[in-house]
């Protein structure tokens, strides 16, 4: 199937025509991610901290939560915060409406909570002893160490797997798609049945893949960099 | 086995709890369908992504360029794009162009259907990340050890056959694993192109039964128990294989 050259400017002018519209749903895809990740990071950095701490009461809870996110399919917990979560939340006084797109924000979140909590776990564990020794021979509490000494050595190696599910995370949120939040992946569904053109099929898919790409491609280019720069030489 | 699906029955006349799943005969077969396709998905998908994974990193082990460059482009292309729309992509666009197989009784129908291509997706996916993961495996096998072999008289062939690929497995196998699990997680993308698996029967069922809230958790239940299996054995594996004194990548050292 050769397109001659009319029917090639015919399909980019009919991209170039969506392209505003898609755009801005890639944008809603950009901060669904962001979203999610700041929600995601924030709890996965406690529940990574309750994975390590002393009491067992703390520690085992966090352990099954964590592998319980983890285990979990981001797709089967995106419908479970969108079909279970209420349109409305009321706070005291406040009501405040929950579109789809926070509820998918919220459903991509969990399973970022699951394996933030297992790098923060990780990165820690991955520090010698030796540095809680001395942290504690110096008269540090528990707290202490763990602010001042642990974590700011332990944040960096955790940056390129962070970074890692980052990327995972933008490319999950195509699947908000299913359950109807107007981003990319819908709209370009949307331009797609309103041109109802066959050939369009494989142009517009490309394109959009395209712009995943785009803004993938060069976060894994750094993280691959970050992750050369912090290996451990053994 | 009677009384056990009766108890379901019982816990929805008590307790309002409706579970059709389990005590519906029709609603049964259908979820029991669902999780059989997710686990022929599942297990075609792995087996098929490991082959690649295999291939693609023996071909970057290559001398030739061309095959060096095809096989860093397909790796590139579908680590960074979203799953679900390279599903799409090969699903409603790849698919609308490949020729249809006429049918005896008249009409025609697609050459592959959605499970088909669920599998072929799923398996370039995930061997997209396995050709990088055997790749870093038997980078990390230590030269000394080849050269060992190499000394002691082993040609290519067994040199690779019997000294680098079982250490590079057993180096590789943590950050195997992972991609293994996340693969089998990634199969209930197939409900977007209308495969019959896990989360697709769900959906009918509790379309049907209106038991949105019941049935999720039974979903996420299956799924989570599934999958803490699935990375139960591969653990078990991983120590079971174990060489003291070899250390992993991606993993505990």
């Amino acid at each position: 199937m050769i397109a001659g050259d009319g029917d090639a400017v015919g399909v980019l002018a009919t991209i170039w025509k969506w392209a505003p519209l898609i755009g801005r749903g890639f944008l809603l895809n950009i901060l669904i991610s962001v979203l999610a990740m700041a929600m995601g990071t924030v709890a996965g950095l406690a529940l990574g901290l309750g994975q390590i701490a002393p009491y067992a009461v703390l520690r085992r809870p966090a352990q099954i939560v964590t592998q319980f996110f983890r285990n979990a399919p981001w797709l089967v917990l995106l419908f479970y915060c969108i079909l279970l979560l209420p349109y409305q939340m009321t706070v005291g006084d406040w009501t405040v409406p929950m579109p789809a797109w926070i509820k998918a924000t919220i459903g991509l979140a969990l399973p970022v909570m699951g394996n933030v909590s297992e790098i923060v776990r990780g990165g820690i564990q991955a520090l010698p002893q030796a540095q809680w020794d001395s942290a504690e021979s110096l008269a540090f509490s528990r707290r202490q160490t763990l602010w001042m000494v642990i974590l700011p050595q332990a944040i960096k190696p955790m940056l390129p797997p962070w970074m890692n599910l980052y990327a995972v995370l933008i490319m999950a949120t195509p699947l908000a798609s299913i359950v109807g939040v107007e981003e990319a992946m819908t709209l370009t569904r949307f331009a797609l049945s309103a041109e109802n053109r066959s050939e369009l099929l494989l142009p517009m898919y490309l394109a959009l893949l395209v712009a995943f790409f785009a803004y993938c491609y060069p976060i894994a280019r750094w993280t691959a960099r970050l992750e050369r720069r912090f290996a451990v030489k053994h | 086995m009677t009384g056990v699906w009766d108890w379901f029955l019982w816990l929805y006349e008590a307790h309002g709890i409706n579970l059709p799943v389990f005590y519906d005969s029709y609603d049964r077969q259908r979820f029991f369908a669902g999780l059989l396709t997710t686990l022929e998905l599942s297990v075609c998908s792995v087996v098929a992504s490991v082959a690649i994974g295999l291939v693609g990193a023996w071909a970057l082990g290559s001398g030739s360029v061309v095959a060096r460059r095809l096989v860093q482009g397909y790796v590139h292309a579908f680590r960074n794009t979203p799953p679900l729309i390279q599903l799409s992509f090969l699903y409603f666009a790849v698919g609308n162009l490949l020729p249809r197989l006429e049918m005896a009784g008249g009409g025609s129908r697609p050459l592959l259907d959605g499970f088909a291509w669920a599998v072929v997706t799923l398996s370039l996916f995930g061997g997209a990340f396995n050709v990088e993961i055997f790749r870093s495996g038997i980078e990390a096998v230590p030269a000394s050890t080849v050269e060992a072999a190499e000394a002691l008289g082993f040609n290519r062939w067994r040199l690779h056959r019997h000294v680098v690929l079982p250490l590079a497995l057993r180096i590789c196998l943590p950050a195997l694993s992972n991609n293994l699990v996340n693969l089998v997680k990634t199969s209930t993308l197939a409900y977007a192109i209308g495969v019959p698996e896990l989360l697709y029967v769900s959906a009918q069922v509790w379309a049907d039964a209106m038991n949105v809230r019941e049935m999720m958790n039974v979903l996420l239940v299956t799924y989570v128990g599934m999958v803490g299996l699935l990375s139960f054995g591969l653990r078990r594996l991983e120590a079971a294989l174990r060489v003291p004194g070899l250390g992993t990548v991606g993993g505990q050292p």
